[in-house]
């Protein structure tokens, strides 16, 4: 490769990367803006707006209420999830690519047409507003993440080592129990972590489903931002990327040291 | 199920019979039928996606009375006509910058070290694990009039530019939120191309640009091609980014459906606008179908 063209490549790229990170990088000083506004660079220093999310009642209220729909979702999707992607991995014959291709669907369909036909369906069943209401919704987007997570060490898993265990005896469950589950456990995890995100990232069917009730956190920041400009957001977004970042890279140094093992 | 037809496909699975245990009698009915493992998988989605699609579908045609009025009124609109053409035409735009961003990005990771290529892998899954939401309050903040990007425009002697609630904001956004779906497959897809046929072409004496045209992208390609269509189908749907970043003269159909269903309690109408999103959708998807399978055959051939 000749020179200038990697000069041209590596300019190019670095201009990519800028492009990607940079909305993230954007926040974090944001959030100790002295001043109530949103103008870039901010002025001063001062904690503020953390301060404002910790005592303010209805940041708090989402913030709960997201936790509590996403560790739901995380739990249900990844049980779900992880039984469709075992069951998909056991079926030979041509049914399991369209029944696969079928679970992943929810990725696919634009979210405000979801939106208005859960809306829809929750008007009738009384389920707007209501936390099992976020929870079937949040699964049922969840679960394709999960499936390809653990599809993913299912391909790699040795189908050879369930059938040594079954040969030295063990029966079905306890060969699942001792040998699959364990070797699988690192793709179910990330299962596990996709779901949660899934769900406390989630805003579109959340806009439409939700109620002065229950608000999730995502729905929080939204109507922030299209009401009153109030840069507690930044802070939150600093907080939950400070969180996903601790959470993710907890993750792959657990599945890191499970493969060198 | 009767006792008899458990115990034929035990036999017929499993050279040792099937114990008296209970539980080890319940095991080849799983065993035989693996595709129960995933009913409760699909009981849901029917429940919780088919349920309300159906729905949706059926009142676009039954309200308020039953017939094709609603989409009479959407073809006739010339608003509407409007909008699902820009709404073809940002996902378009936005699929062009991704391929133009992602191609010499995802070339790059293939040709650097270990260490290099994780911080470039690092810069495009980062975006990934930021909440959607606060990254297009990001955009609010840097492309506002007096925002980043304007001030180094100002900086640079230039009049400033008016890019928040504009389409050209739009696509900014959304292309950032979509390029991993672009960077990714192509990466996938480029490092299993096989250098040394670059090579053989060079030492034919092929300049390195025949070189690149006639042997390197055209095995790219199916990278590009999984790419585009999924950051197309995905811009389709984009609601949350338009909503924010763009003005009255960059609404998109998703905008339009929520205004409907939302404000205007016109569920008909809405449904119909639903329905249409939803048939672009599964026609690209159906359109794209064999490219991706041919994608899958040339993998698994090499």
């Amino acid at each position: 490769m000749k020179t200038p063209f990697r000069i041209i490549l590596g300019l190019f790229c670095l201009l990519v990367a800028v492009w990607l990170v940079m909305p993230t990088l954007v926040i974090i000083p944001m959030s100790f803006n002295e001043k109530k506004s949103l103008a870039f660079p901010p002025s001063g220093f001062s904690w503020q707006w953390y301060e404002n999310f910790f005592t303010n009642p209805d940041w708090l209220a989402s913030f709960f209420n997201s936790l509590r729909v996403a560790g739901l979702v995380a739990v249900a999707a990844t049980v779900i999830g992880t039984l469709a992607a075992l069951g998909l991995s056991r079926m030979k014959h041509s049914g399991a690519g369209l029944l696969r291709a079928i679970l992943i669907t929810p990725m696919i369909v634009p979210g405000v047409v979801l939106a208005i036909g859960i809306y829809a369906v929750y008007l009738d069943y009384q389920l707007v507003g209501t936390t099992t209401g976020f929870v079937i919704a949040h699964t049922m987007l969840a679960i394709p993440f999960v499936i390809i997570a653990v599809s993913a060490s299912l391909e790699v898993f040795d189908v050879r080592l369930e059938t040594a265990a079954a040969s030295l005896g063990a029966n079905r469950f306890t060969t699942f129990r001792t040998v699959t589950l364990p070797l699988i456990a690192p793709g179910i995890l990330s299962g596990l972590l996709f779901a949660f995100v899934t769900s406390f990232d989630e805003i579109i069917v959340a806009l439409f489903i939700t109620s002065p009730y229950l608000k999730t956190l995502p729905v929080q920041i939204f109507t922030s931002i299209t009401r009153d400009a109030d840069p507690t957001v930044t802070a939150v977004g600093t907080i939950i990327f400070i969180a996903t970042t601790l959470i993710i890279s907890a993750g792959l140094i657990i599945s890191s040291r499970s493969k060198r093992s | 199920m009767s006792q008899t037809s458990q115990i034929s496909t035990a036999g017929g699975e499993n050279p040792r019979p099937a114990g008296g245990a209970p539980a080890s009698r319940r095991r080849p009915w799983l065993a035989a039928y693996p595709s129960l493992l995933a009913m409760p998988a699909l009981l849901l989605l029917i429940a919780a996606m088919g349920y309300p699609l159906l729905t949706v579908t059926l009142r676009s045609f039954s309200d308020p009375a039953w017939g094709l009025q609603n989409y009479v009124w959407f073809f006739s609109t010339p608003v509407n006509v409007t909008v699902l053409w820009r709404t073809f035409s940002i996902a378009a735009w936005v699929t062009i910058v991704c391929v133009i961003a992602a191609y010499p990005y995802a070339y790059l990771m293939t040709a650097v070290g270990p260490r290099m290529r994780l911080i470039l892998i690092l810069c495009v899954l980062v975006p990934f694990w930021v909440s959607g939401v606060v990254r297009t309050l990001a955009w609010v903040i840097l492309l506002q009039d007096s925002g980043i990007i304007n001030s180094l425009i100002r900086l640079l002697g230039f009049d400033g530019v008016k890019l928040i609630r504009t389409q050209t904001g739009v696509v900014i956004g959304m292309a950032q939120v979509l390029l991993p779906f672009m960077i990714l497959p192509l990466y996938s897809v480029m490092r299993g191309i096989d250098l040394r046929l670059v090579q053989a072409a060079r030492s034919l004496g092929a300049r390195p640009s025949r070189a690149f045209l006639q042997v390197y992208l055209p095995l790219s390609l199916p990278g590009v091609f999984a790419g585009a269509i999924i950051v197309f189908i995905l811009s389709l749907g984009f609601y949350i980014t338009p909503a924010l970043l763009g003005g009255p003269r960059s609404t998109m159909l998703s905008t339009l459906v929520q205004s409907q269903v939302l404000s205007l309690l016109n569920w008909g109408r809405g449904g119909a606008m639903g329905v249409v999103l939803l048939v672009a959708t599964f026609v690209l998807l159906a359109l794209a179908a064999p490219l991706m399978r041919q994608r899958h055959k040339q993998a698994s051939r090499s």
